[in-house]
């Protein structure tokens, strides 16, 4: 594996697969954020024609392949990196002060990311698949109810506790992977390239934040 | 000042290693840490122990060869200097200093803080160099002219003195500050750029092949860097195998 060139196989043809699948996965961060904010400013019936629509629209359905596939890709490309790292260095320090040079965050990708790889499959195991293959009333629309099994899991304290931890996991995995994903594939810039950590920075704070805050919404508003 | 030291002692590449406490006292703050670790090691031969080997030569900064991880850090607390510029009064009375070697696959203990540094040398071996005769005939060097940020950045690239600071204080034992510097120096001149293809893919294959580890892109590396080596170089060097492996 590691005699290989070109772009598979090598140390940095990996890391520009992780840059690219990142950054694919973080634009459908925009698409999710979207149509869940329907369930804090929309109705019941919004969110379940969002839902129908993003199972049924033909394009959407392509590009959702696409989704699927850059997950497999950016978490088997991720384990094998991180397992490359590990055997990169078969005995550590006695001492090693990390957090001297480096942020915390991007100390940690593995680990927040493999922890956020638990949550999609709980996630999807919660929703996806009950919207494609589960059980589901219809809403006054003959849309499928995903709304009502939303709130009911929101509901739980444990379950929305999940969600906010999860979020935070990821918020923290962006924090660096965003701009990371710049250095790797070698746009950088002088003048730019603050733009895009600062960019990075506070996508990461928004986007995660807001995700977090639609399941504490509903487990607090007595209306949902 | 008194000092207490837990150094990495290892009889061989085979043998497992430990930490041995040392006590040193009298200590001058003006010292540099190598002079203090050569009082370590006096202090040890006069009682018929074994002295600490490490690697230095000369001790002014520039060759790179003092490899100690002391207290957690490559050359220590201090930043932009390698071992031999570090001064013990960086330190205070009483304190407890661990030194090791730099850790990594590629870079294989010889023996106590010594390692065996020649992945680089073959890193190197693989394309960091011009194909050029130089024995004579050489037109004058100003005759080619070379916008000044671009000479100023292959100058900066080509300080690196291959020290392993950035290998050894990287969480993944990367050698992408290395690479990218010697990539950097020849990519941004003319001269090198005739070649530029081949060498980064061979470079990035000798590195791969020594079993350094991969860039997360933590920027611990350009901290630690006692020659001030900018990460920007692992962007261009990113932007050149792209290239590379894109066209060829």
């Amino acid at each position: 594996m590691a005699s290989q060139r070109g772009l598979f196989g090598t140390s940095l043809a990996r890391k520009y697969w992780m840059a690219l699948t990142g950054l694919f996965l973080i634009t459908f961060l925009v698409i999710h954020l979207l149509g869940n904010l329907s369930i804090i400013f929309g109705t019941g019936e919004d969110f379940n024609a969002y839902a129908a629509f993003m199972t049924s629209f033909p394009p959407i359905k392509i590009v959702s392949y696409l989704l699927y596939a850059s997950i497999v890709l950016h978490a088997v490309d991720g384990i094998v990196l991180a397992r490359q790292n590990m055997a990169a260095r078969p005995v550590n320090y006695g001492s090693y002060n990390g957090a001297a040079n480096a942020g915390w965050a991007s100390r940690n990708m593995a680990l927040l990311g493999i922890f956020t790889l638990l949550f999609i499959l709980v996630h999807m195991k919660s929703f996806w698949y009950e919207m494609h293959f589960g059980e589901l009333g219809l809403d006054a629309n003959g849309n499928k109810d995903l709304f009502t099994l939303t709130v009911t899991a929101f509901d739980q304290v444990w379950y929305t506790a999940f969600y906010v931890i999860a979020m935070i996991a990821l918020g923290f995995h962006l924090w660096h992977g965003f701009q990371s994903a710049f250095q790797t594939m070698g746009w950088t810039h002088p003048t730019y390239t603050p733009i895009v950590q600062f960019v990075g920075r506070a996508f990461a704070v928004v986007v995660c934040g807001a995700f977090a805050l639609i399941p504490l919404y509903v487990l607090i508003s007595p209306n949902v | 000042m008194n000092l207490t030291l837990k150094v990495w002692r290892q009889k061989s590449a085979q043998d497992a290693g430990k930490f041995e406490t040392y006590q040193v006292s009298d200590i001058s703050p003006d010292m540099s840490f190598l002079e203090m670790m050569d009082v370590l090691n006096e202090q040890l031969i006069s009682k018929g122990t074994e002295s600490v080997v490490f690697d230095h030569d000369c001790r002014e900064g520039i060759c790179g060869m003092c490899s100690m991880f002391i207290n957690g850090e490559a050359h220590g607390p201090d930043r932009g200097v390698t071992t031999c510029q570090l001064h013990m009064r960086k330190f205070k009375d009483g304190d407890t200093i661990t030194v090791e070697p730099w850790r990594a696959k590629a870079f294989p203990v010889v023996r106590d803080l010594m390692v065996d540094r020649s992945a680089f040398d073959r890193v190197i071996q693989a394309g960091g160099y011009i194909s050029v005769n130089t024995m004579g005939n050489l037109p004058d060097a100003n005759a080619t002219p070379i916008e000044k940020h671009d000479a100023d950045a292959a100058f900066d690239a080509a300080t690196c003195i291959g020290c392993g600071a950035c290998v050894a204080t990287c969480k993944n034992a990367s050698a992408m500050l290395f690479v990218s510097a010697k990539v950097s120096q020849f990519a941004l001149l003319p001269q090198g750029q005739v070649e530029a293809t081949d060498r980064v893919r061979n470079m990035v294959q000798q590195m791969d092949l020594e079993g350094f580890g991969n860039c997360t892109n933590t920027g611990a590396c350009e901290v630690e860097c006692p020659k001030g080596i900018s990460i920007e170089n692992i962007a261009r060097m990113n932007r050149e195998y792209l290239k590379a492996s894109i066209t060829a």
